[in-house]
């Protein structure tokens, strides 16, 4: 068994980070993920790397853009409201299929909201988050364990499919300790013949551009990009069931909300209610075919979230409005807990499922 | 005997700019030196929005187009990606640099960042059909400022090389103007320099070109190069506005 550290999960990002080949980092401090710039400044100029706080969240993603161009892995974080306005150029970076790695490290909103961990930035991210037509994959990690291993995961699966992904997690799964393993050995390097790195004059330029005035044209590039997106719903999907054998009641939850139902459901099972779990991992591509599976089995699904029925919309979607989809949430902050998840079940096994 | 031939580094392909405009010929130049150094193949171009967004198909480097005020910060990105091995310059305009992108371009200057900047000044928004801009002169009549620019509304241009002169960072500004064959001469020597700084490791190096827009300056090729001799000049006179090499050598 490889040794374990103890760490907070932002730290675990960016050693995860680093570990995974990661050599630029570009940020701006704002609370609650400013661990990650941090130790990125300590440690990238011991590795030959670069860290650079940028004047803007603006200009650090532009960054970003900059570096992914040339075909090198680079990672920015941030937490809502920075994340807001990065928004222009992750569209960019969709727009000219650059891979990089983008932390959202969420807390309540909107505005400047608060600092307090939240998930109500999930419909800016499984939608896109700027301008257009576009996808980022999106990594739902619930423990610091999972930290890390997103953060590889996002790496490559940025590099496999030429995008943006990012690691969605909230001031809970930032600020929290526990113990991680590090085993990381970054992937073979995929080839990046689009990338910028100067012609040598042995081939003709290479332009990163997301310009397309012929609508014929860009209409091409959006069908295009969207028959990857195809493959990467088929092929990536990541979810968690949970005592979902006998299940008559499922949870949907992500992060720390999942945490917080398992210990629920362990209570509600104690007390003869079957429920379980579907968590997903990735948030997008969303696990629709488990819920879907999972629709002609339960009674009834519950949305738990730290937001104010977003989730809840996409579990509605996957399951095609077979069974009632029940909302357990707190937000601005706040943090449900196992006792009115345990609550929220028992009143709806209580009504047999019905809404 | 060939006397003149385009330069290598410039792509044979149509350009889009519009009759009498200058954007060409700094396109020249720009391509000019980089032949003259030997640089192309290490070169990364990055065009901005505006006018010569499409930048990026006329030069034979490798190019990025960057969204609209970003360049410096792209450019940061590209450089520090391979600082040896890059040549890193932005194209930019009056509108993507001095308004919507002056924070990059403030900051990328405050650290003294290795990469050379050609900024086109013009005093208008050429791409969107003539709007005032952040250099538009005080009662320059343009779409968006129709009785001329009131400065007690919209405030006085910006004078960026005199600006950026004030910081500790940069290590060369000069502004420059292409209205006639010694502009067009002189022109060429600061941008050649602007690039060798970079080559030299030396940094943040800035030739504002003073540039003219017939089309929306609603004048003749003619008059308008007329028009930079006779308003343009007097309000940003050219000139280095900072050159550390040089001073610390003075001292």
């Amino acid at each position: 068994m490889a040794d374990k550290a103890l760490m907070k999960g932002n730290e675990a990002i960016a050693e995860a980070a680093i570990m995974a080949g990661c050599r630029f980092y570009f940020g701006y401090p704002i609370t609650p993920q400013t661990e990650i710039a941090a130790y990125m400044a300590k440690r990238m100029p011991k590795i030959g790397g670069t860290f650079l706080q940028a004047e803007s969240e603006v200009a650090a993603i532009n960054m970003v853009y900059g570096v992914a161009s040339t075909g090198m892995r680079v990672m920015t974080s941030s937490s809502s409201p920075g994340i807001s306005l990065k928004a222009e150029g992750l569209s960019y970076l969709a727009g000219a299929d650059l891979p990089s790695l983008v932390v959202n490290v969420q807390r309540g909103g909107p505005g400047l909201g608060g600092i307090q961990p939240s998930q109500s930035d999930y419909f800016q991210a499984t939608r896109g988050g700027g301008h257009g037509d576009y996808h980022m994959i999106v990594l739902a990690p619930a423990s610091v364990q999972e930290m890390a291993d997103m953060t590889v995961k996002g790496f490559d699966l940025a590099d496999k499919y030429r995008m943006t992904a990012m690691v969605l997690a909230d001031g809970t799964m930032g600020q929290m300790m526990e113990p991680v393993s590090l085993d990381i050995k970054p992937s073979d390097p995929i080839e990046k013949p689009w990338a910028v790195t100067g012609t040598q004059k042995a081939r003709k330029h290479n332009i990163i551009n997301s310009l397309s005035l012929v609508p014929e044209e860009l209409e091409q590039l959006n069908i295009a990009r969207y028959e990857r997106y195809k493959l990467i719903e088929e092929n990536e999907v990541m979810y968690e069931e949970y005592m979902m054998d006998d299940a008559e009641y499922c949870i949907v939850a992500f992060g720390i909300a999942a945490r917080v139902s398992k210990n629920a459901i362990v209570e509600a099972r104690k007390q003869g209610i079957k429920v379980g779990l579907i968590r997903p991992i990735t948030l997008w591509p969303f696990p629709k075919k488990p819920l879907l599976a999972a629709a002609d089995k339960v009674k009834a699904f519950m949305s738990v979230e730290l937001s104010m029925g977003q989730l809840i919309e996409d579990v509605q979607i996957a399951t095609q409005f077979k069974k009632p989809v029940h909302l357990c949430n707190r937000v601005g902050g706040m943090i449900v807990t196992p006792e009115q998840v345990l609550a929220k079940i028992k009143e709806i096994s209580e009504n047999g499922g019905a809404k | 005997m060939v006397v003149f031939k385009k330069p290598e580094a410039l792509a044979d392909v149509p350009l889009h700019y519009c009759p009498g405009c200058t954007h060409g010929i700094v396109h020249r130049l720009v391509a000019e030196v980089i032949d003259e150094l030997g640089i192309e193949g290490k070169t990364i171009g990055v065009a901005p929005v505006g006018c010569s967004v499409m930048a990026y198909n006329y030069f034979n480097c490798d190019m990025v187009e960057a969204s609209h005020g970003r360049a410096p910060a792209v450019a940061t990105g590209l450089k520090r990606a391979n600082p040896e091995g890059h040549v890193v310059f932005t194209y930019q305009g009056d509108g993507d640099l001095a308004s919507i992108g002056m924070a990059e371009t403030v900051h990328s200057a405050a650290r003294n960042e290795n990469i050379t900047i050609i900024f086109i000044n013009n005093a208008i928004y050429g791409m969107t059909g003539g709007q005032m801009a952040p250099t538009s002169l005080p009662g320059q009549v343009t779409q968006t400022s129709p009785y001329g620019r009131d400065v007690k509304a919209c405030g006085y241009p910006v004078k960026i090389c005199e600006m950026l002169s004030e910081l500790e960072g940069p290590e060369y500004l000069e502004r420059v103007a292409v209205n006639n064959v010694a502009n067009v001469r002189k022109a060429k020597k600061a941008i050649k320099k602007a690039f060798e700084n970079q080559l030299n490791n030396k940094g943040f190096s800035l030739v504002e070109v003073i540039s003219t827009c017939p089309t929306n300056w609603g004048m003749t090729p003619q008059k308008a190069l007329e028009w930079v001799d006779e308003k343009m000049i007097p309000y940003y006179p050219l000139g280095v506005y900072k050159d550390r090499s040089a001073e610390s050598e003075e001292k």
